[in-house]
């Protein structure tokens, strides 16, 4: 056993220097004022999952987080699980969601949010370059921390899919600006000591995170993990860029109310930022 | 050779790591770090050998079954973990990690379970160091060890349903994971196997390595050759066979594990990452997680600890499936013929040696009899009948 494969994890690429397409795009909007929303959605739920997609980009979310779902997602709570199973349940694969996702014209760029086990199985190249033709240019992958980006990393960033890495608020000082330097598209700042899910009122840990990651970086911070209505969307982007909001939008979507509510819910959360 | 510390990146090999959200890492950092100096620190190790021997019982003895080699036409000795406290070898790791999350100011213990042993481990710890403790259980699991529930309630634990998924072991693990993410700040995750995130495989196997070097003591006396010729043992996430394995890694003996060919981890030999940790995984054609089947709780494991999937690639350990219905007949024999009552996981590594007998014949085998079975027997009168 080589010592560089025995201690791959330790080995972290610097991020390219140059923002990619889908940062690009974030940051043009952020810059002109605008507070970003990026919604996720889970692909292979019901057949109307391309339909979702497209209501909830013309309601005004600026990016889509296409959630494939996977057996075991640790870093998510009943809502997420619950559409991911179903998801399953109906024949959902990371093949059949990238094939659909590639007939989709949502118009705002798209982020692929997973677990690395499904990356890994199908070989970090072959993976990055089935989400670029896919139409998709970011990865937000929960389970593979800084320490185990590396070899994922180094697929990635010549692939054109930008990872977007976690940042939380169990992170020390001197571990932020690591997470920042690495993380590109933008920075996801997780609001709270908790898998994703709703919450009756924001957590004010997403208001100090928000801030810890705005006064060390000029990339987008967004918030996400505990974001449930249009109320706590405004109040985290007072500090934040913007938000992501997922299980909140996928309630609506497992409880059938389909694109329409699906779209009216990002529409509202649109109009409160817009008006914050 | 020895086994070794794992590398800086927590890696045997090619295998472990830490692929855990982005929330914890600064916890196993922090138990890394805690577990290093608790181990290097004569006194946390004068407390926790009181505690192994005072209160679980070691050292526990290993029992040369006369009758049962006679019929196999293999000398069979048996490692009694089942004699410890709470019936079985979970008590080992479960009384160093509660003492460590004492140590570390932790308040709160949160486990996952498959049988309920170490659900039953921790929650008896927890109550003996006044110290919470809440328990993730598949629902399938709780109706067939209904036992071990009461057991862990009666100790003073929360024991809480894992509904998602297959509701076995493995959304337990995904269940005491999600509580950890949100309750890192006051809580330990006491993980119940060589398993997880490092340093979790790494320490719970230093935790179990009692086993294995009371085992070397014990055949140096034993044996005229002092090294049995074979050591066995059953595999789920791998912690009673790493613990056994670490006495002999470094001398003659064979090592084999034993697992369940329903949950058959590494004699599917195919990588993969769940639960924190890159290690040989049952998974369909997308890396989904299969999940697994077997007759044990403790066993219906799609993955395996990351240290057997390199010590099978290396060769120095090799792994053994068996069926359900081989399982039954050798919980059968050994009732039999010793008067020992073997839980359902152990029994694993005796229906191997029953199955290879031939090959085996004339040989000297340690089996890791890891628990006893009680907790099985209500399932195998439904299943004998």
């Amino acid at each position: 056993m080589s010592a560089s494969l025995a201690d791959e994890g330790l080995v972290i690429p610097d991020a390219p220097t140059e923002p990619g397409e889908f940062e690009h795009s974030l940051r043009s909007l952020r810059d002109s004022g605008r507070k970003l929303l990026v919604a996720y959605v889970t692909g292979g739920l019901h057949d109307e999952w391309p339909d979702v997609v497209r209501a909830v980009a013309d309601a005004g979310a600026d990016a889509i987080e296409i959630g494939i779902p996977f057996s075991d997602p640790v870093m998510d709570g009943p809502i997420i699980q619950e559409a991911s199973e179903l998801a399953l349940r109906d024949g959902a694969s990371p093949v059949t969601v990238l094939d659909t996702l590639r007939t989709i014209d949502a118009g705002v760029p798209l982020a692929v949010m997973t677990y690395y086990n499904l990356a890994f199985h199908m070989g970090h190249e072959r993976f990055a370059s089935s989400l670029y033709e896919a139409g998709v240019r970011a990865a937000i992958l929960p389970d593979l921390p800084l320490e185990e980006v590396g070899p994922w990393a180094r697929a990635a960033d010549p692939a054109g899919i930008e990872t977007v890495m976690l940042a939380a608020p169990t992170a020390p000082d001197e571990r932020l600006p690591r997470v920042v330097a690495r993380s590109r598209g933008f920075v996801y700042a997780v609001g709270l000591l908790g898998v994703t899910g709703e919450r009756d009122a924001l957590a004010a840990s997403s208001l100090v995170i928000a801030r810890r990651l705005k006064a060390i970086t000029d990339k987008p911070v967004l918030v996400g993990v505990g974001v449930s209505n249009a109320q706590q969307a405004a109040e985290v982007s007072q500090v934040a860029d913007g938000c992501v909001i997922g299980s909140a939008l996928m309630r609506r979507v497992v409880a059938g109310e389909g694109p329409t509510g699906a779209g009216a819910f990002i529409a509202e959360v649109r109009a409160a930022l817009d008006a914050s | 050779m020895s086994l070794s510390e794992p590398s800086a990146s927590g890696r045997f090999g090619e295998f472990g790591g830490r692929y855990v959200p982005e929330t914890l890492v600064p916890a196993c950092q922090e138990l890394e770090a805690a577990f290093r100096d608790a181990w290097a620190d004569q006194t946390f190790r004068d407390e926790l050998d009181a505690l192994l021997a005072d209160y679980a019982g070691r050292p526990s003895p290993i029992t040369e079954c006369h009758r049962l080699s006679e019929e196999l036409g293999v000398r069979v000795l048996l490692k009694r973990e089942d004699l410890n406290h709470t019936g079985s070898h979970k008590i080992n790791n479960v009384l160093g990690q509660a003492l460590l999350a004492k140590r570390m100011g932790k308040t709160r213990l949160v486990a996952e379970t498959g049988a309920g042993q170490h659900g039953v481990a921790s929650a008896t710890a927890a109550a003996l160091m006044g110290m919470e403790c809440k328990v993730f259980m598949g629902e399938v699991d709780m109706e067939r060890q209904a036992l071990n529930v009461f057991r862990m309630k009666l100790l003073g634990a929360e024991v809480v349903p894992a509904m998602s998924g297959s509701r076995t072991l493995k959304d337990a693990v995904n269940e005491a994971m999600r509580d950890w993410v949100g309750t890192v700040e006051n809580t330990h995750y006491c993980l119940g196997s060589v398993m997880g995130p490092h340093p979790y495989p790494w320490m719970v196997r230093e935790f179990h390595t009692v086993i294995g070097k009371e085992s070397r003591e014990q055949c140096a006396k034993l044996l005229e050759n002092e090294i049995p010729d074979v050591v066995t043992a059953c595999v789920g996430g791998g912690s009673n066979a790493i613990g056994i394995f670490s006495g002999f890694a470094d001398t003659t003996a064979e090592l084999v594990g034993v697992e369940p060919a329903g949950g058959a981890a590494v004699g599917r030999g195919v990588p993969g990452v769940v639960h924190g940790m890159k290690s040989y995984l049952m998974q369909d054609e997308f890396g989904q997680v299969q999940e697994a089947h077997s007759i044990s709780a403790g066993l219906d494991y799609p993955g395996v600890g990351p240290e057997h999937s390199h010590l099978s690639s290396i060769g120095r350990a090799r792994y053994e499936q068996v069926t359900d219905a081989e399982v039954i007949e050798a919980f059968q024999l050994l009732s039999r013929t010793e008067g020992i009552i073997p839980a359902l996981e152990p029994a694993h590594a005796l229906a191997w040696v029953i199955r290879d007998r031939a090959k085996l014949a004339g040989k000297t085998v340690l089996l890791n009899m890891s628990g006893r079975g009680d907790k099985d027997v209500a399932q195998m009168m439904e299943i004998l009948g």
